[in-house]
């Protein structure tokens, strides 16, 4: 009875991490043959007239920069240049969208190519990292590498 | 039989001991820590997943009082891992010590969450699904549902720890993120596999961030990382007595501290809102979040990428 238990117990584990694994390789379908950016050509265009609320705030850069580093800085790297796992946020399709898209990217995610959901973290916070991603800037570097991107 | 409840005891604290250890091991390893902004809940589940590769090693404790009977102390280990932006999947392992009794390992669970709805909306609804093996002994009480009373966890170790129960749990967990606010309704229904009837529970929960805003520099005590909150959760009867008689209901503030270095402290003290309850339980955990997880174990059955 116990072995059959532990048979079981040791078949849903196995099926658990299976499915996680696979889970990860089913996003590298073709659908992400799209443009990495194509999210921010679906933000309502309600949501992209949204205008930041802390754009005068003089600490908002600063903070979003500290938030930037807790939150963001693992997968999109050192100074939004991109990483292993998500793409450069100083390309011109980022540096150009609205603030209210990249709030409404934020705050919705694209949860199916594992960009998560950040509403956990409260609207200032949302519009402070926006303010800092703004204040970035378009990099040449992060452009290119954006554009080899699936 | 003192050195066996000694040696026993020693062995399941080495279970809170290894997790904490664990946590440490992680954060010496490598691993990038996440900071994390969890709520303050203990029971309710907010419609948050953990992100894609993460993983979160956790450690819980209750302190419970006991009429006719002595107290307790519950334990459990938690592994959350985010195998995607839309789907969580966590493992338990439950123990207990009961004072002047014997310290036993519980049981286990195995728990997934997922998020059906791409994007956010007012109401956000997650779907979760948990295989329990535990046996009658377990006092984690990670949940209320059905007639659970008190009375349950007087029954001695030794009798309690022979009945072992196979049970699924659904939960439909209702969340909203509303000006800073977090506001969250789980509706609980769980069918013991050995023919019982389905029994229900509820957790309800609100929280919000000491401060909405971000500090524009690095700090460990800036109140944004402290989220404080209320937390509510009870049985609701089972299918052929479904209501509020027997059952028992608890209310309790909670606290979270989330530090930028990935570790979360919690604590929330509860209070029993009727005679079928526990008269207070004293609940606290500790998590450390790394990232990087899924990709290690990837790159175990891959080899290194070119």
């Amino acid at each position: 009875m116990k072995f059959r238990l532990y048979v079981v117990a040791s078949g849903l584990l196995f099926a658990g991490l299976g499915l996680a694994l696979w889970a990860q390789d089913g996003n590298k379908g073709p659908e992400q043959k799209e443009s990495v950016y194509a999210e921010l050509g679906r933000v309502p265009e309600k949501e992209r007239q949204k205008t930041n609320p802390l754009a005068k705030d003089a600490e908002a850069v600063a903070a979003g920069e500290v938030l930037f580093e807790e939150h963001c800085e693992e997968c999109h790297g050192n100074r939004a240049m991109g990483g292993k796992k998500a793409p450069s946020l100083r390309a011109a399709e980022v540096q150009n969208a609205t603030p209210g898209a990249i709030f409404w990217i934020l705050t919705n995610g694209v949860v199916r190519k594992k960009m998560p959901v950040w509403s956990k973290l409260p609207e200032p916070q949302r519009w402070q990292l926006v303010s800092y991603i703004k204040s970035l800037g378009i990099a040449e570097a992060a452009s290119e590498d954006a554009s080899r991107k699936p | 039989m003192m050195p066996l409840l000694l040696s026993k005891s020693f062995h399941l604290f080495g279970l809170s001991i290894g997790t904490l250890l664990l946590s440490s091991c992680l954060s010496l390893a490598g691993f990038s820590p996440l900071a994390a902004q969890e709520n303050p809940y203990i029971v309710a589940y907010d419609h948050n997943l953990e992100e894609p590769g993460s993983l979160e090693v956790e450690y819980f404790s209750t302190f419970g009082t006991q009429r006719g009977g002595p107290g307790f102390h519950a334990f459990w280990a938690e592994f959350e891992y985010g195998a995607t932006a839309w789907w969580t999947t966590e493992f338990y392992l439950d123990a207990q010590s009961t004072f002047g009794e014997s310290t036993v390992f519980t049981g286990f669970r195995w728990e997934n969450r997922v998020r059906p709805l791409k994007r956010e909306h007012f109401i956000n609804p997650v779907l979760y699904m948990e295989f329990e093996n535990k046996n009658e002994a377990d006092k984690i009480l990670k949940e209320i549902e059905g007639h659970d009373v008190e009375a349950d966890q007087a029954v001695p170790n030794s009798i309690a720890r022979q009945q072992v129960t196979r049970e699924i749990e659904l939960k439909l967990i209702l969340s909203s993120n509303y000006k800073g606010w977090n506001f969250t309704e789980n509706t609980i229904a769980a069918k013991n596999l050995s023919n019982h009837p389905w029994e229900f529970g509820y957790a309800l929960g609100a929280s919000r961030p000491l401060a909405l805003k971000g500090a524009a520099h690095r700090c460990n005590f800036c109140l944004q990382h402290f989220i404080a909150g209320v937390e509510m959760y009870g049985g609701l009867g089972d299918r052929w007595s479904f209501g509020l008689h027997d059952t028992s209901h608890y209310l309790g503030p909670g606290l979270a501290w989330n530090l930028p270095s990935g570790w979360t402290f919690r604590l929330a003290p509860t209070f029993g809102l009727n005679g079928n309850s526990h008269q207070f339980l004293l609940r606290w955990g500790v998590s450390y979040e790394v990232s990087g997880f899924g990709r290690m174990v990837e790159s175990m059955f891959k080899g290194q990428e070119r």
